[in-house]
């Protein structure tokens, strides 16, 4: 009997079914693991209290990056330097102690290969393609780039797969997302997520799991496809999904902890098989053309309010839904902005480039093209670049990117979520505004009041060098 | 987690309709590395109040709470289930209660008791001065003056709290199931044991 065509995400699900219940619930096995300070320390002590051990230790891997600050870590005599917020140093000596205790390999705060955990899991080869793959972050998606189900969970959910390696979960239902055509000057994987979440809406894929095709994705790097997938959560899907090509296995190909010698070759003969079957179908299907897409912003607090950097503010009464015309007054008010405004009238004080969305070598070098030969504009009070590991750093040092961004006046940091998240002294100022590479512009994300425009890593730059929302279009001409 | 048949003894009689979660734990108690400890910071906000029942000696160490409609409303955060805990709460009896926190409160082991807003007025009576019983296993609260309420609790959910069986105990009471499809991964992909770096 010839077995029923199935997507990408179905040869996934129906790979980890460990046990399913009558009311369709499955037991789902988990292969890999991130852990990080913030959503753990709980989830550890759960474990303490009930006497339980880590099933999987090997398929666990801790690293600290929410809480640390991005200044230097240690003083010139090499000692590590005290962490000033009692709790944040708290939780990351929680997970500092804990990981070794249940036997989980962690990468410290000094360590070169310490950074986010989701550019930290790809790039030792620990996230693998055709896995499953949970932490207790949202932007746990971003792995879909390279062909795993990964998505966020929450405490209770930490402590689950810490103590089983498996969760209770129901099937997501399918939707593809192709883009066919090729991206114009300028356009890069950002722009590309930002105009999808733009068209779906920032609930369009509530229930979902998004697979990403067509020539746009195909022709993509892995690091922009890790940049794409990243965002799904921010047009409501659970995960998302890009097929594993031969571009992913030269990625992860030699990588620390990616299998090796003959085990390679099978995995990859695995990974190939796991591409959607001719003929199968999604739930919903959605298509944009390359050649529509601009380089893009956000001018509100949702991740759905996207323009192009060409277009103007628009007017809340614009929107068809009476809801939205009242969140975009509200957004409108929160962002201190009046439609019609151009948005490259918009004058910024602050740049972050950085974030598990956007802080890949690839990030750091189409931001410092832009930035070299420039000076960071008066108006700017803080223009931060933040690599998303250790080891992105030292490529990004080796390449003299460190160089040009520190000549054009901005401040080169140690890795860590930075500025995408306020948890951490990188903060915005109440009322002022930034031009950031990461993932949320909700009320109060960078800092009480910040006011976050979301970009690509070329238009932070831009905007950086010119004080205010610029298309990048017009400085690489 | 500990098994509960029933649960014996005074109650707070707090009344109050739409107690949310950040009247159980402020957020100021949630960038914590511990469940231990949170019921310091739980009912600030009522505590502040002179005369309260969370400080009257009468009901110091009551392991139920009796409240109006809608208890646990808010956010989604499991701390209130914690700060519970912590503080010796064994059971919440109330008219309804917000999903998020009742399966919050289920899986900490605490019983979450539906009960018509006459008979949980006639409780707040009673409590006052004297102790409030409730048998989960007849599904019945009763007090030493004859008054008897039924309850409905999802027989799910009983079972697993009389049993003292969490979703991780259940979850492990598969244990074999697990096992074996790790036996299957690991011949038909052996690569997924990380290479150790
Ligand atoms: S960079 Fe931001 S989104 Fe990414 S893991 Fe850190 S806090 Fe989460």
């Amino acid at each position: 009997m010839a077995t029923k065509p199935r997507t990408l995400y179905d040869k996934i699900w129906d790979a980890h079914v460990v046990d399913q219940r009558d009311d369709g619930t499955c037991l789902i096995y988990i292969d890999r693991h991130l852990v990080h300070e913030v959503t753990s320390p709980q989830a550890f002590e759960g474990l303490r209290v009930a006497g339980r051990k880590v099933r999987r230790p090997d398929l666990t891997l801790a690293v600290p990056d929410h809480n640390l600050p991005t200044t230097a870590r240690v003083d010139a005599a090499g000692s590590r330097l005290p962490i000033a917020d009692v709790e944040s140093a708290q939780q990351l000596a929680a997970l500092e102690s804990n990981a070794p205790s249940f036997g989980i390999k962690y990468i410290g705060a000094t360590d070169r290969e310490q950074g986010i955990v989701h550019v930290v899991g790809p790039e030792q080869g620990f996230s693998l393609p055709g896995t499953t793959i949970v932490c207790g972050d949202s932007h746990t998606a971003c792995h879909g780039g390279i062909g795993a189900l990964a998505f966020g969970i929450g405490t209770s959910e930490v402590e689950h797969v810490l103590a089983t390696q498996t969760l209770q979960l129901k099937q997501s239902k399918t939707m593809e997302i192709r883009v066919e055509g090729t991206l114009g000057f300028g356009v890069s994987p950002k722009d590309v997520i930002l105009a999808i979440i733009g068209k779906i809406g920032a609930a369009g894929g509530t229930g979902y799991v998004i697979e990403y095709t067509g020539s746009v994705f195909r022709d993509m790097s892995v690091e922009g496809r890790l940049t794409v997938s990243n965002m799904s959560i921010e047009g409501g899907a659970r995960a998302g999904l890009v097929a594993p090509d031969d571009k992913t296995f030269a990625y992860l190909k030699g990588r620390p902890m990616a299998p090796k010698g003959e085990q390679w070759d099978q995995a990859v003969a695995y990974w190939r098989s796991l591409a959607t079957d001719p003929g199968a179908t999604y739930d919903k299907v959605v298509t944009l053309d390359a050649a529509d897409i601009a380089p893009s912003l956000t001018w509100g607090t949702s991740p759905e309010d996207v323009v192009p950097i060409t277009g103007v503010v628009p007017d809340p009464m614009s929107f068809a839904d009476p809801s939205k015309q009242a969140a975009a007054q509200k957004s409108l008010d929160y962002m201190g902005l009046v439609p019609g405004q151009r948005m490259q009238d918009i004058e910024v004080q602050h740049i972050f480039i950085g974030s598990c969305t956007n802080s890949r070598i690839e990030d750091l070098r189409a931001a410092a093209a832009v930035a070299k030969g420039r000076k960071v504009a008066a108006n700017i009070k803080q223009a931060l670049v933040v690599p998303g590991s250790g080891l992105v750093k030292a490529q990004a040092e080796s390449e003299g990117l460190d160089k040009i961004f520190i000549e054009a006046g901005f401040e080169w940091r140690e890795p860590g979520c930075s500025m995408c998240l306020a948890m951490n002294p990188d903060k915005v100022p109440p009322g002022e505004r930034c031009a950031s590479t990461s993932n949320r512009n909700f009320v109060g994300r960078q800092g009480p009041g910040s006011r976050t425009h979301l970009v690509s890593p070329a238009m932070a730059a831009a905007a950086a060098v010119t004080g205010r929302l610029t298309d990048v279009r017009e400085l690489m001409a | 987690m500990k098994a509960v048949n029933k649960v014996d003894g005074r109650a707070f009689p707090l009344g109050l309709k739409n107690v949310d979660t950040d009247v159980i734990i402020p957020a100021h108690y949630l960038k914590t590395i511990s469940r231990i400890g949170l019921g310091k910071g739980a009912f600030e906000t009522i505590r502040a109040q002179p005369g309260n029942v969370f400080d009257d000696p009468e009901y110091a160490g009551a392991p139920i709470i009796i409240a109006g409609d809608n208890f646990g409303c808010g956010s989604s955060r499991e701390h209130a289930a914690w700060a519970l805990n912590d503080m010796g709460v064994e059971a919440v009896i109330a008219p309804s209660f917000s999903d998020i926190f009742s399966g919050n409160a289920f899986k900490n082991g605490i019983v979450t008791v539906v009960l018509p807003q006459e008979a949980v007025d006639r409780l707040l009576e009673v409590a006052k001065t004297d102790p409030i019983h409730i048998d989960l296993e007849n599904k019945v609260v009763t007090t030493p003056y004859q008054d008897r309420f039924a309850f409905e609790i999802d027989d799910f959910r009983r079972n697993c709290l009389m049993n003292g069986l969490d979703e991780i105990g259940l979850t492990l009471a598969n244990a074999d199931r697990i096992s074996a499809h790790e036996r299957t991964l690991a011949q038909s992909q052996p690569w997924l044991v990380p290479v150790a770096a």
